[in-house]
């Protein structure tokens, strides 16, 4: 779940989804899979075995956690992994966790998008980006007359979005703007926002893919 | 609970007549609290309420008037339009609840707007949704008129759609 002001800037964040799950192995020399770096992170290019994706990036080398493109000590991934000496090693690969910064860039860059569709659209009065499809997710965006965004990344076959765009909204007016020390357009931190947001999410989980009422 | 808001309502507006000798501060003090109330309750308003978007400045109107007084106070004035241009209109209220237990306006407190709250709150709501207003008290009962009326004064024609909105 995120929401976005009227500024394009993200006020709040929730990853209410299954622990992704990371892959620890051991390896020996030579490693059999193809590593490359992209993006500052060492990512697996090719050699796909044992749950190990292609596009999962290295988290952990022997147990301490990598950082970046260095190791825990500060050597580089890649050169410690072509040392046949540092063999056998552990390596835990798992799909990277967008940073908050990257998340700040890219609800920005969806407000944009978000303006530039609203203007794209042949018909007067187009309410904007509603739902963006892919195989694997399905992001919906629902703006209210005030400007603010409530976006919601859900499961292809999750029903009543739609529903549960609206009930956020609603806990947004119950438990943000009531907060008396809560300033607008600020990043929310208000616990029970927290609370009530992870229930309805829970609702809506449970509801499953018919949609709540069915 | 309905009592308590008024009972709460009345000791707010006694602790700024001690607060402040000048009606217009108090006055002033009324609407600005007024629009800081009011930009956060058009959020639960539109949450709870599910208006559409309003496509002209009377059907705004008629929406505050039916819609949002009734939820909130549970009183309906009726509205009417006071200018040819189409940007001003009237809400006329029978009954006002915030002044259930007020009888009339101390001597030396004349020019008080009593429930100046209440237009501060639709102001700050309705430049929340890019609207902007002037509303003000143009009858109040309190002062000896026959009824109390809010006269809602549309500004500027409200944006073209933009990309902020939908």
């Amino acid at each position: 779940v995120y929401v976005v002001n009227k500024a394009g800037g993200l006020i709040y964040q929730l990853e209410h989804c299954a622990p992704r799950a990371d892959t620890e192995k051991t390896f020996s020399f030579p490693l059999d899979l193809v590593l490359r770096v992209h993006d500052e992170r060492v990512v697996v290019a090719f050699g796909q075995r044992d749950g190990i994706r292609v596009g999962h990036a290295v988290l952990a080398i022997n147990g301490a956690e990598v950082n970046g493109r260095l190791t825990a000590d500060g050597k580089d991934v890649l050169e410690f992994l072509s040392n046949p000496a540092n063999y056998p090693v552990s390596i835990r690969f798992g799909r990277h966790r967008l940073s908050s910064n990257e998340k700040l860039m890219l609800a920005s860059m969806f407000h944009s998008l978000f303006a530039i569709g609203s203007q794209l659209s042949p018909e007067v009065g187009s309410s904007g980006i509603e739902m963006l499809e892919t195989d694997t997710f399905k992001l919906h965006c629902f703006q209210t007359l005030t400007g603010i965004k409530f976006m919601v990344l859900a499961d292809p076959r999750q029903a009543g979005i739609d529903a549960l765009l609206r009930k956020i909204y609603e806990i947004y007016s119950d438990y943000a703007l009531k907060n008396p020390f809560y300033s607008l357009e600020m990043p929310i931190r208000c616990e029970l926002f927290d609370q009530n947001l992870k229930l309805a999410l829970e609702v809506a989980e449970k509801a499953g893919p018919f949609g709540p009422g069915s | 609970s309905r009592e308590l808001l008024v009972l709460t309502y009345g000791a707010l507006v006694a602790q700024l007549c001690k607060d402040y000798e000048k009606d217009e501060d108090v006055n002033t003090c009324l609407d600005r609290m007024g629009y800081g109330i009011g930009v956060r309750l058009i959020d639960d308003f539109l949450a709870r309420s599910a208006v559409r978007k309003c496509h002209s400045y009377s059907e705004t109107a008629d929406v505050i008037a039916q819609v949002a007084f009734k939820m909130y106070l549970g009183v309906t004035p009726s509205v009417s339009c006071s200018s040819a241009a189409g940007n001003e209109f009237s809400l006329i209220l029978d009954k006002n609840p915030l002044v259930d237990f007020v009888e009339e306006l101390p001597a030396e407190r004349a020019s008080l707007c009593y429930c100046n709250l209440l237009c501060g709150v639709i102001r700050g709501a309705l430049e929340m949704v890019h609207l902007a207003a002037e509303v003000t008290f143009l009858q109040d009962r309190l002062k000896g008129d026959p009824v109390t009326e809010i006269g809602i004064t549309f500004l500027r024609k409200a944006e073209d759609r933009k990309h902020k909105r939908n």
